[in-house]
């Protein structure tokens, strides 16, 4: 299994914050077409975990994007949100809202600002996600998120985990 | 400035990066603070600011031994803050690898324009 600059890494830096960060083997124009053409996150974003059901991306400061996916457990999911800030092919700056929050949850504490920055060397792109949301409960929330496809696999975590200290 | 030694205060201090590298260290076995000094680079009271932290939250138990204080891992404590956060980073993960298979794609192309 691999293990190296190509593994996504998480880290929470700051109470509100998640830190995303991986390298690609490809030139940073490419990455910012694979992360903002509709055809193409289509093809990705699903994680093997199901289809991709709606990618619509309205590429423009002040445009709309929405994405859902349903699971192959046949649980959907969908987030939208606005983008804030546009600079091609280095960096993007949108709100994101994932719909399925429990009610009485409020629209902002739902809503996290996400920073993505494509940085170029040697043909090679370094991405960095900076996932902020409103509050620390609602950082963990998401963190827990990921936890409900993840228990299956808890031995092979555990075998991930400590290669990872190791 | 003392906070609940939670799951999540103990991510938080194992997310520092600094605080990272002395835990890679430590995976390697107990090591006593001067050479945790020495093989980080980084001034002895940084490094007992940061092991300090790591105690708090249960990631690090320390011993005496004569005049020393040795650092070791404590990897109970850390197994279930880094379930947590592993889960999500292996979402992640999965979904980048997908991405490298359409980026592969966007390069062959390219390149295939290039020659064309």
């Amino acid at each position: 299994m691999a293990v190296g600059s190509r593994t996504a890494t998480v880290t929470l830096p700051t109470d509100e914050q998640i830190l995303i960060t991986r390298e690609f083997d490809a030139p940073r124009h490419l990455v910012f077409r694979a992360w903002t053409e509709p055809d193409l996150v289509r093809r990705w974003w699903h994680a093997k975990r199901g289809e991709v059901t709606v990618c619509e991306i309205d590429l423009r400061v002040g445009g709309a994007y929405r994405y859902a996916m349903v699971a192959r457990d046949g649980f959907e999911v969908a987030f939208h949100g606005r983008f804030r800030e546009i600079v091609p092919d280095e960096r993007m700056v949108s709100t994101e809202v994932y719909e399925g929050v429990p009610d009485g949850v409020s629209e902002e504490d739902a809503t996290t600002v996400n920073t993505a920055t494509f940085d170029e060397e040697d043909g090679r792109t370094r991405l960095t996600l900076l996932i902020e949301a409103a509050n620390r409960t609602s950082r963990d929330a998401i963190v827990a998120s990921g936890m409900e496809d993840g228990l299956q696999d808890a031995l092979d975590l555990a075998e991930e985990v400590a290669r990872s200290l190791g | 400035m003392a906070r609940a030694a939670t799951t999540a205060d103990a991510f938080n201090a194992v997310a520092e990066p600094r605080r990272r590298e002395i835990l890679d260290l430590l995976a390697g076995g107990e090591r006593p603070v001067n050479e945790l000094v020495r093989a980080l680079g980084v001034a002895q009271p940084q490094v007992s600011k940061h092991l300090r932290v790591l105690r708090e939250v249960g990631a690090v138990d320390v011993r005496i031994d004569g005049r020393r204080r040795v650092y070791r891992l404590n990897g109970r404590a850390l197994k279930p803050i880094h379930d947590w956060v592993a889960a999500y980073e292996r979402t992640w993960s999965e979904r980048f690898d997908e991405l490298d298979v359409v980026l592969d794609d966007l390069r062959r192309k390219e390149d295939g324009d290039g020659s064309g």
